[in-house]
């Protein structure tokens, strides 16, 4: 009788744990580069030098000097302090908000739940970034109106998931074990609850990571951000615009530093995702 | 019995002058287009008989949800002219302040009187009723800047704003959809690796970086197109669009991706394969039929980031818009501007969203019939 | 009696995991095959290779699967598709899940059938019309003028076996066809298949967990354990005389019913 055929199978590789350090260390090193910035710059960041103005790239200034003459590189690498510290503090304050307004209307029920998720309802119903800029025009330009404008149009996003995530947890048996062993409301809030509806929070905060830089440095861009002459990428880039055929390197320096950051978050913020749900496979 | 062709309020309510035809074409209507017709025809007089059977009596459950859906609208509207009202008064500054803010010197009574004139003085719901009203009769004052008339100053350029907006959604779907479902198709071969990190890059390009390199590269470089518009034409439209495309398609595919990827695994795929009908036919009739249904929903719901994101675009390409208008006006502080633009951005998303909730229900035969799942 | 469908030492994995271990059967023209053993021991795996339904990562990593005189694991994709339906017919745990929920059960019928052979339309729906009355619709027009989800769980699979046999294929493979019905709905169901064997001379391979429907309609039985074959023989042989002591351990664990 005939031997029965072999045939070889290709096995695909889990890379996950592998790209989540990889991925990992890139954003703690752009996150380090942000709180060390100072100590990173080869030049005084503000220190103008206009004999030197508009210098392109060069060994001595890696992505050339400005219109003033300032070293780009020490601008972009300062420019991360207001870009990616901004960034991830907005994304904790509106992670925060959110999550404690879910839990809260979650476990409180009622008439409190009914009011906070209608007024949810109403900010869901505008485009994110209109209200944004009508709230950052209001409240007048600079970071932190602009930060404030960004977390009003996103907090309601995050109570949502806080909330239905809240309203599975009330219902599983062990839950409910616990309240009848006369556990206290906060003890319960925070060593039952928050513990099991971290998780998905915080996947949906890393995958807006991106997202919110980008905005965040759009409406620096429109000048209701950071304001000249803070080093932020966006407003760094809408102050050389009208220079960006004659000296593109100005532009393009903290063009390319905000795209690499939002790749390098995004691409963790996916991979963390993946880590976090297997079954979404490389969505 | 009632007639079963009988028009509700909800269909009034929807398209006041739309229901009568709705009513004279239903009664002639029948399940299949006639013969003879070309595709698109076919597919839209399908769209238009299915959307009208939603406003029929009869089936009640969907005319119950239409009503209740409308209903729901109205507090959601209340809220969003609320909130902008509010916050433009919580800004600490009004008309006259705006007005006679920087020459100082203006005697008490001068802006007392220009305060009872304008109605400042009157408690604040007062004032937001008065100018609800307004609003919804077309009257929204008259810009600080320009004195111009705050209404017909944004319906003038809406059309601009709408025409952009439109032609972005058009080129993101003619991109994003068929490179979606060959990523899906092409699950984890060679072309989804490379578009899937194309869409990585366009997700983390920010539009107004796009829109420069686009500028110098097709404007400047190239010399193809003007640097900025020059009017409303049509060479001028093709940089914003592109670049709002370009963002647009880049989450937009990923998630056309996704979609056809989870029905790509659903059961029936299998099914249909044990059957052996090509997964070209299987693809193509069952399963980008059922993916539709998210995918049109998804492009409503990115319809809002859109909004936004013209706003930056059309102030960079000097596209004479409402977004540019809402940008100068931020810088201006022109309240009334900013006001109607966000009061009437919000209610285009809302309407834009209750369309697309009713025309996907009016698609999937799982709710039209009211037979839930499981 | 011939032999229509013989495995031969088939190994199958899933990405680099080997689920099945060198299981060989034959089945012959009209017989009906049971394949029994616990969740998880790999039943379905083994007829879906038949198919080629393994899926992107499952391949039939060792072993032939021959069918009249041809190697199904080494057919080519197309090769493969034009086999499935008009010669190997599959009948889903879910019958109902097999059909794309947004379309009429008639036209995804229609549609398996023109992908097999040019027939015109009203040929066809006459010729489904007569297979539903012959397994015992009384309205068949409305069944497939139906979306999938309008059908009861027990209709849903008798339509399963009528799509099936729509095809006239000379093998059914039947993945767990009654699991998920009632007790009542059960029985409808194997008599229906007993008619199928009757009426059209289709051998089954009929994988459950379900010994009473072993005894009930099956000739001969593989008992399978974590990917192996424990026994394979004659029902009667298999089922009044167990060899292995795993095949005792089934039967016992078969709740008894008196009459």
């Amino acid at each position: 009788m005939k031997e029965p055929t072999v045939r070889v199978q290709k096995i695909k590789k889990d890379t996950i744990k592998t790209r989540l350090i990889f991925f990992g260390a890139l954003a703690l090193a752009l996150l380090l580069c942000s709180v060390f910035c100072e100590h990173l710059t080869p030049y005084d960041p503000y220190v103008q030098d206009l004999k030197n103005a508009k210098a392109p790239p060069s060994l001595e200034h890696l992505f050339g000097t400005d219109r003033y003459g300032r070293d780009m590189l020490s601008r972009v690498i300062v420019g991360s302090r207001t870009s990616i510290f901004s960034t991830l503090l907005l994304v904790g304050i509106v992670t925060a908000l959110g999550t404690m307004v879910g839990v809260f209307c979650g476990w409180h029920g009622k008439w409190i739940d009914t009011v906070l998720m209608r007024i949810s309802d109403m900010f869901l119903a505008f485009p994110g970034l209109v209200f944004a800029m009508a709230v950052a025009g209001v409240l007048g330009g600079g970071l932190q109106n602009a930060i404030i404008a960004l977390v009003a149009i996103s907090w309601p996003k995050y109570a949502r998931i806080a909330r239905s995530q809240t309203l599975a947890q009330k219902e599983t048996p062990y839950l409910k074990a616990a309240r009848l062993s006369g556990s206290g409301t906060w003890k319960i809030i925070f060593k039952h609850i928050l513990p099991n509806i971290i998780g998905p929070i915080l996947v949906t905060s890393m995958l807006d990571i991106g997202t919110m830089m980008m905005e965040l440095a759009g409406l620096s861009f429109l000048g209701l951000g950071a304001k000249p002459p803070t080093a932020e990428w966006g407003s760094m880039m809408s102050d050389a615009r009208s220079l960006l055929s004659s000296v593109p390197w100005v532009t393009l320096a903290p063009g390319f530093a905000i795209f690499i950051s939002v790749m390098i978050f995004n691409l963790l913020g996916d991979t963390i995702r993946d880590y976090a749900d297997p079954k979404s496979g490389g969505r | 019995m009632r007639s079963p062709y009988r028009i509700t309020h909800a269909a009034f309510l929807t398209s006041p002058p739309g229901g009568y035809f709705i009513k004279i074409f239903l009664k002639k209507a029948k399940k299949y287009p006639p013969p003879g017709l070309p595709l698109w025809l076919g597919i839209a007089y399908n769209f238009t008989v299915r959307f009208g059977y939603l406003c029929k009596v009869g089936e009640n459950n969907v005319r119950k949800y239409v009503i209740q859906r409308l209903i729901q609208l109205i507090p959601v509207l209340i809220g969003i002219t609320f909130l902008s009202f509010a916050m433009m008064r919580m800004a600490g500054s009004d008309a006259i302040t705006e007005m006679y803010g920087d020459k100082g010197a203006v005697a008490q009574e001068v802006i007392d009187a220009k305060r009872a004139e304008l109605g400042l003085d009157k408690p604040f719901v007062q004032q937001y009723f008065s100018w609800l009203g307004g609003m919804l009769t077309g009257d929204m004052g008259k810009s600080y800047v320009s004195g111009r008339d705050v209404f017909k100053t944004f319906t003038s350029k809406l059309p601009a704003t709408l025409l952009l907006t439109a032609l972005s959604i058009l080129m993101t779907i003619v991109i994003s959809i068929p490179l979606g479902v060959l990523a899906a198709v092409r699950h984890d071969k060679l072309t989804d690796y490379l578009l899937r990190f194309l869409s990585f890059i366009g997700n983390s390009l920010p539009n107004f970086f796009v829109a420069m390199l686009l500028m110098e590269l097709l404007a400047i470089k190239l010399g193809w197109l003007p640097v900025i518009s020059n009017g409303t034409t049509v060479k001028s439209a093709i940089m914003p669009t592109l670049t709002l495309a370009i963002a647009m398609s880049a989450k937009y595919m990923r998630q056309v991706r996704a979609t056809v990827l989870e029905e790509l695994n659903k059961d029936y795929v299998t099914g249909a394969q044990a059957r052996g009908v090509r997964s070209r036919v299987i693809l193509w009739r069952s399963v980008l039929k059922s993916s539709m249904l998210t995918i049109i929903t998804l492009l409503a719901l990115s319809i809002g980031s859109l909004l936004g994101g013209t706003a930056i675009i059309e102030s960079i390409f000097m596209w004479d818009g409402v977004g540019k208008l809402a940008v100068d006006a931020i810088t201006m502080r022109d309240y009334p501007l900013i006001q109607s633009y966000v009061v009437w951005m919000a209610i285009i998303y809302v309407l834009v969203n209750l369309i697309t909730d009713l025309l996907y229900h009016a698609l999937d035969p799982r709710i039209r019939l009211g037979v839930s799942e499981g | 009696m011939s032999e229509i469908l013989r495995y031969e030492h088939v190994d199958i994995s899933y990405n680099g995991v080997k689920v099945i271990k060198d299981v060989s059967f034959t089945v012959s023209e009209g017989e009906i095959l049971g394949i029994v053993g616990e969740s998880g021991s790999g039943k379905s795996t083994l007829i879906k290779a038949a198919m080629g339904l393994l899926g992107d990562t499952g391949l039939v990593t060792r072993g032939d699967i021959w069918y009249k005189g041809k190697n199904l694991p080494d057919l080519s994709a197309g090769e493969l598709r034009k086999l499935n339906g008009p010669e190997l017919g599959m009948i889903f745990q879910y019958a109902g899940s097999s059909f794309c929920p947004i379309r009429t059960v008639g036209a995804q019928l229609y549609e398996s059938m023109t992908e097999h052979f040019d027939m015109p339309r009203e040929h066809f729906f006459a010729r489904a019309l007569d297979m539903l009355e012959k397994i015992g619709f009384e309205n068949g027009q409305r069944i497939l003028d139906s979306y999938p989800f309008e059908l009861s769980g027990g209709m849903q699979q008798r339509v399963g076996i009528a799509a099936a046999m729509l095809l006239n294929p000379s093998v059914l493979l039947a993945d767990e066809p009654t699991s998920a019905l009632d007790v009542s709905v059960q029985k409808q169901v194997v008599e229906e298949m007993l008619l199928v064997r009757r009426s059209f001379g289709t051998s089954i391979v009929l994988v459950t967990h379900n010994i009473g429907v072993i005894g009930a309609m099956v000739d001969k039985v593989l008992v399978m354990k974590n990917g192996e074959m424990v026994e394979y023989g004659e029902t009667q042989q298999v089922l009044n005389n167990p060899k292995e002591d795993y095949t005792r351990l089934l039967m016992s664990a078969v709740p008894k019913l008196k009459r």
